[in-house]
């Protein structure tokens, strides 16, 4: 099998905000393989949401460099970097004056897609995110619960088929139960692209059940640094450091109820 | 019921200070919306401007406005263009900060949304902030007008007509009922645009 492409290369990577005693992100390397389901976990402030901030120039570093696909993130004009990455919020951020297809749309628009493609589109991922098009497209975001106002975010995000994902605890706001079902319902649509080539999903987290269930590789941050990145078993197995490790102590404590991405 | 005696011998006179009144009042209104828009879409690009800006019209707008209409007099002269000039002046400071509060109070996680997604910063501003800011837009058109028909009463000082001639021209020959009918109509008139205004706003999502 060939290797695969690298899709996300952090190089060395180091952001500090004015005023702030240290570094958010402080040096960060690291590469990450087309197709790979990355979650990023780490209290708040561990500069994790920084670190996804920076991948599609909603911040710019301060030092180092960020490669996507062979491309520095730098040299390419920051619109055109964001509407190739996909990119969802915990606060979903959808827009309450448009409709649900008009929301999904937005990318699709702002490409100029003819007005065929960007339907069949529309419904396409309205489906894909377990919802049915006749009865959600017209209607307006404050008309749907939190969960389904989260899928309709997650196909807004995959609209214009980006082949990066970048996902900020998009599940964070939502109850344990839909929790779950849309933990696998992601885990499906990364799954889904089998066809072509896998999207490439960052996912950034503060739930380690979530991180170690989702991730095929994880990385754990603590005060900017990478603590780890490496599969969830072997982060459960042997834990690099003692932040690590105190991690994995609370999975335990919080009783057996967790699942890990093998 | 001399009241409605002059009314009826003065129903001209009376009919074409009201319409003076409301046409003056109406070119200030969107001559002022069209600068206020174009600065506040100016203050979404550059902040600082924006302050600046705000704070230059929120000192123009504390001076009194009788102040002000002698002040401008010398430079540009007599008439309703002299008044109508300090009207859009004093209404910028009204629209301004209630045209760019607005749209900087949309909800930061939409534009955050928005913005991730590879919206311009026109695209943010036409899509995004300004069709979810109609109801902030609306209040400084709606406080903007009623200020515009008070203090256009004054300008008739400065000779520009309209309502405030029959109040000024009362005060002078002793004319109680056109005196009265000057202060019926310019308050009716402020009240009855009100409350249109605000039972429209009240439809505003």
């Amino acid at each position: 099998m060939e290797n695969p492409a690298v899709a996300i290369e952090y190089q060395n990577v180091v952001k500090r905000f004015k005023g702030a005693a240290c570094n958010a992100v402080n040096g960060v390397s690291l590469s990450i393989n087309e197709g790979e389901f990355i979650t990023i976990l780490g209290s708040s402030g561990c500069g994790k949401t920084t670190l996804l901030k920076m991948t599609n120039r909603l911040l710019d570093p301060d030092e180092g460099n960020i490669i996507l696909f062979g491309e520095n993130v730098r040299d390419v004009n920051e619109v055109l970097v964001r509407r190739r990455i996909g990119y969802a919020i915990q606060q979903v951020g959808l827009f309450p004056h448009m409709t649900i297809a008009a929301n999904i749309a937005t990318i699709p628009k702002l490409l100029k897609w003819d007005k065929e493609r960007i339907n069949a589109r529309v419904r396409e991922l309205t489906e894909l995110v377990g919802l049915d098009p006749g009865e959600f497209l017209t209607r307006y975001p404050a008309q749907l619960s939190g969960g389904q106002q989260q899928r309709i975010g997650l196909a807004r995000a995959l609209a214009a088929d980006p082949k990066i994902m970048l996902l900020d605890e998009p599940f964070g706001a939502i109850d344990a139960i839909n929790r779950l079902n849309l933990q696998d319902e992601l885990k499906r649509i990364h799954n889904s692209f089998t066809g072509g080539v896998k999207k490439t999903f960052l996912f950034v987290t503060h739930d380690i059940s979530e991180a170690l269930k989702l991730g095929t590789r994880v990385i754990v941050m603590n005060e900017g640094k990478v603590c780890q990145f490496d599969t969830p078993e072997n982060i459960v197995k042997n834990p690099a450091d003692g932040f690590v490790k105190s991690l994995i102590h609370t999975l335990r404590r919080d009783g057996p109820a967790h699942e890990v991405r093998k | 019921m001399e009241l409605i005696q002059f009314a009826q011998r003065n129903h001209n006179l009376l009919l074409r200070a009201l319409s003076e009144h409301i046409q003056m009042v109406l070119i200030a209104l969107i001559l002022s919306a069209l600068l206020a828009g174009s600065l506040t879409i100016l203050a979404m690009f550059f902040k600082r401007a924006g302050t600046i800006i705000t704070y230059l019209f929120s000192a123009i707008y504390s001076i009194p406005s009788i102040a002000l209409f002698a002040l401008m007099m010398p430079v540009l002269g007599l008439g309703r263009n002299t008044a109508i000039v300090v009207l859009v002046l004093y209404n910028q400071f009204i629209l301004l900060r209630n045209f760019i509060t607005g749209l900087n109070e949309v909800d930061p996680a939409v534009i955050e949304a928005a913005t991730g997604m590879g919206m311009t910063r026109t695209q943010l501003i036409f899509k995004i902030r300004i069709p979810l800011s109609l109801k902030p837009i609306f209040v400084g058109l709606r406080l903007a007008l009623v200020s515009t028909i008070a203090i256009a009463i004054i300008a008739a000082f400065i000779g520009a007509g309209g309502i405030g001639l029959l109040i000024t021209i009362g005060l002078e020959t002793g004319n109680n009922n056109r005196l009265l009918w000057g202060v019926i109509l310019s308050a009716g008139l402020g009240i009855t645009v009100n409350a249109i205004l605000v039972f429209i706003e009240k439809r505003i999502k």
